[in-house]
């Protein structure tokens, strides 16, 4: 288990979802795939002026106003992708420079599939934890594309979660600690010039998702003394309905603790955002003093695993800005056709 | 300041010339033009163009045309105002004359459109709108001008097929009018339907584009000598600015650059908008023909479409305006059409107008760039 | 596609940043370096909001190229609570939910994009309210 020198915690949070839908139905109408496949309801759209970037920024900004932060104060922007609108440029650059925080502050890319919005929280935390930095943000946003017709393309969704780490005392919800697990487990992947990615199937089951997940849970758990009735709240990686169920089933956890944060069946899988947008829907109902879980994971393979708990300020600006549950409601349905020219499907030049 | 007389005009169809090049277009006016003045040269050439660069990668545009009118060597300039630039160029070479520092002008306005099509076209015209803060966000100038209809109709209570008049008038006009490009009379019903361009503006209300070139013979009295009685005189001439961008007008439902020009183009020639017998107006949009009524006085605030419903616009009416089919009708190249307006003038004041004729001693020509961040407005006065 | 251009233009696009005239109060965008209502040079940097209202909108059709694959997209002159009036694009709203003097607010969102290969322009476009729309 990992624990900085200081004590930190997150000071504020912001996430986003476009406001288009599709339901999985009508995927399922148009590619003739059985009942049986629909893991989950709809799934969120991005807009045709809607990107990563985009995404990640309304995540910040209300981050930002959550924490009531100066953005000037923060230190890094780390934003974790695995569909940046530039291969080469950082979108973090562009994200600091939306909401105020240049140029005095790192900025930078993550990439670790579904996990990297996780991997540069570990850094914040670092970052803050050693007294390099009093203020740190990380991100997980992704508008995930699937290949059309594939099992992947049900759930392939966009959306965004930015956490900002500082110290203990300003904290909403400081950390216990934090654990990782990671090997090089090849279940999902995409070389440079694809456009969709590659995955495993079965392969992704057992041996990634559930593996990693269940050592860094479990072993973060073990090392802080803590079982699952210790717990309020927990909120895994969601790439289904599914799988976060089963993992949380398996580690002793009930519905009431994992309901919170499920918003897969909704929103579809946000990839990096996934867990990040699961604990925000936790933070925004939360009274003081709840214990939280979080465990992501990303193809690989790895999972982040931390332990949070809720403090006096955990309401602080929960009026007016905007809840993840505000964008998951605010809806607006496409038919199949209406989404491919959204994803940019169509071969237009 | 000295008087000055137009004592030639010239100007090609406005149609889509296909086979012929915007050098070509404007040298043939200038040679029509000058044959009817009776010269071989002139001190100046102000030839008024918009887009040359963005449509056909050709700027020194102003010393080709000498060249190939058979000029070389005279001094020549472009003027640029965007839609104005036309009204300009009459301007500058109004000036020159009246001034003193030249006898004889010879003002050009020329535009060749169609060497691109589709949405360049609407790239290039949007180089009149304001490029930071208006093109940016993919607003056409048709767009802006369609903001501007939509916030008049929500505040006067007027609905879109009241701005028909506008259009209906000028087709009918444009029918009798060899070098006008849409010369087929169209009825309110389909200017209703026609298809959006920017909603609420649709095809029937925007003035489309055409290549064209026209071209007026500027001298003094001296210089005009016999013919001078015989001859349209320029009375007035005015030029004033407002801010480019829509946004940062202090009103925009009013054109206060076309309000200050015509103000002091009235008081310069001593006469007020009752005098005027026709208007020669910037119809690019319904809208805008509506506004600049407003403006230079010829209705109040928020009763310029009123007028065009009530048929004051009319032939017969009392302030004709697009007597030869207007920027609607006739089509538009853009930076020619503040000298086409000047050239159907003087056809007008000369009695030359045919089917058309308007019994006219005092006519008003108006060039507007943008959306009225330039209004130039010429009066001029029928031979005695 | 120019780089210095749109990266110049960046702080108003991202952050609507205009300027507040010190001398007689007025708040401006875009930035001037002459207050158009007292002349004062006298202009501090400010940042807008971002909440107005819809003063007048429109529907584009026939788009300028690097549009014409948003066809039909809205636009509206906005008239921000602080005062000013700004030409944007309206955003996440049916085109024919708009009307005049519905509430908005500002978002950053794509603007445009030079091909396949050249930069992303960012910047503001405007809203129907979120909290008008729970």
């Amino acid at each position: 288990m990992m624990k900085p020198l200081r004590d930190v915690g997150i000071v504020g949070y912001g996430a986003y979802v476009p406001r288009y839908r599709i339901r999985a139905e009508e995927i399922s109408r148009v590619w003739k795939m059985g009942e049986d496949n629909l893991h989950l309801e709809e799934k969120a759209v991005p807009g045709l002026d809607e990107d990563t970037t985009t995404i990640a920024i309304e995540a910040a900004r209300n981050a930002l106003r959550k924490a009531a932060l100066d953005p000037s104060r923060l230190s890094a922007i780390w934003l974790g992708s695995e569909s940046k609108p530039y291969s080469v440029k950082p979108t973090a650059t562009i994200v600091a420079e939306a909401v105020g925080a240049t140029p005095y502050t790192t900025a930078a890319d993550w990439e670790f599939a579904c996990k990297a919005g996780t991997e540069a929280m570990q850094a914040a935390i670092g970052f803050v934890g050693s007294g390099m930095a009093e203020y740190a943000m990380a991100i997980g946003a992704d508008t995930a594309q699937g290949r059309p017709g594939d099992q992947l393309e049900y759930t392939a969704g966009a959306g965004g979660a930015a956490f900002i780490v500082g110290p203990s005392e300003e904290s909403m919800a400081r950390l216990e600690g934090s654990h990782s697990y990671v090997t090089d487990t090849p279940d999902f992947f995409r070389r440079p010039n694809q456009q969709y990615p590659t995955h495993g199937n079965r392969f992704t089951g057992e041996p990634s998702y559930f593996t990693h997940t269940m050592m860094a849970a479990s072993g973060l758990m073990d090392a802080l003394g803590y079982g699952p009735e210790d717990y309020d709240k927990v909120v895994f990686h969601q790439p289904n309905s599914k799988f976060p169920v089963r993992v949380a089933k398996r580690l002793g956890f009930v519905e009431e603790q994992y309901r919170d944060g499920l918003l897969v069946p909704f929103v579809g899988n946000t990839y990096a955002a996934s867990s990040g947008i699961g604990l925000a829907a936790i933070l925004d109902k939360a009274e003081p003093g709840e214990r939280i879980l979080l465990a992501s994971y990303g193809s690989g393979a790895g999972s982040d695993a931390f332990s949070f708990v809720t403090t006096e300020q955990i309401a602080r600006g929960r009026n007016p800005i905007p809840k993840i549950s505000d964008y998951v409601s605010r809806r607006k349905e496409i038919d199949y056709a209406q989404y491919a020219r959204q994803r940019g499907k169509l071969v237009m030049y | 300041m000295r008087r000055v007389y137009i004592t030639g005009i010239g100007q090609t169809s406005v149609q889509e010339h296909w086979d012929r090049s915007a050098r070509e277009l404007a040298a043939s006016t200038i040679l029509e033009a000058m044959e009817q003045a009776g010269i071989q040269k002139a001190d100046a050439i102000y030839v008024g163009n918009a887009l040359s660069g963005e449509l056909t990668g050709q700027e020194n545009v102003a010393a080709l045309v000498a060249d190939f009118a058979g000029l070389t060597g005279t001094e020549a300039i472009r003027v640029e105002a965007a839609g104005a630039s036309g009204g300009a160029a009459v301007r500058l070479g109004y000036l020159a004359v009246a001034s003193g520092v030249q006898d004889t002008a010879i003002v050009t306005g020329v535009e060749k459109m169609s060497d691109l099509t589709g949405p360049s076209v609407e790239e290039a015209l949007a180089t009149s709108t304001d490029e930071e803060y208006e093109a940016i966000h993919g607003l056409s100038l048709v767009a802006l001008n369609a903001l501007v209809m939509r916030r008049y109709m929500h505040q006067f209570d007027v609905e879109r097929r009241d701005f028909a008049h506008f259009s209906v008038n000028a087709h009918r006009n444009a029918a009798n009018n060899p070098y006008a490009m849409f010369r087929r009379p169209i009825t309110v019903e389909q200017f209703e339907k026609s298809r959006l361009v920017a909603d609420p503006i649709g095809l029937l209300d925007s003035a489309g584009a055409g290549d064209g070139a026209a071209t007026i013979i500027l001298c003094s009295e001296e210089e005009a000598g016999g013919r001078a009685n015989s001859s349209v005189e320029i009375i007035s001439s005015s030029l004033a600015t407002d801010a480019v961008a829509l946004h940062d007008r202090s009103n925009p439902l009013f054109l206060r650059a076309v309000y200050d020009s015509a103000q002091k183009a009235y008081e310069q020639a001593g006469v007020g908008p009752e005098q005027i017998d026709i208007f020669e107006l910037h119809d690019a949009s319904a809208i805008l023909a509506a506004l600049s009524l407003e403006a230079s006085g010829f209705a109040s605030e928020g009763q310029g479409v009123r007028l065009a419903m009530q048929g004051e616009i009319a032939l017969e009416g009392s302030i004709p305006i697009c007597t030869m089919g207007g920027l609607k009708g006739r089509g538009y190249p853009v930076g020619a059409a503040g000298v086409y307006q000047v050239v159907e003038l003087v056809q007008q004041l000369r009695g030359e107008a045919g089917a058309n004729q308007v019994d006219a001693r005092l006519g008003m020509a108006q060039s507007i760039g943008g959306t009225g961040a330039t209004a130039v407005t010429h009066i001029l006065k029928a031979p005695e | 596609m120019s780089l210095a251009k749109h990266w110049r233009m960046q702080s108003q696009r991202y952050r609507l940043l205009g300027v507040r005239c010190e001398d007689c109060g007025a708040k401006l965008l875009p930035r001037r370096l002459v207050c158009p209502q007292c002349k004062s040079s006298n202009l501090r940097p400010h940042h807008f909001g971002g909440e107005g209202t819809v003063y007048s909108y429109t529907v584009m059709y026939d788009a300028p190229s690097g549009y014409d694959g948003l066809v039909p997209y809205p636009a509206a002159l906005v008239q921000l609570d602080d005062g000013p009036l700004v030409a944007a694009q309206l955003t996440d709203v049916d085109i024919d939910e708009v009307y005049i003097g519905m509430p908005v607010e500002m978002v950053t969102r794509r603007l445009r994009e030079y091909g396949e290969s050249g930069m992303i322009v960012y910047g503001y476009k405007f809203r129907p309210r979120l909290k008008d729309h729970l």
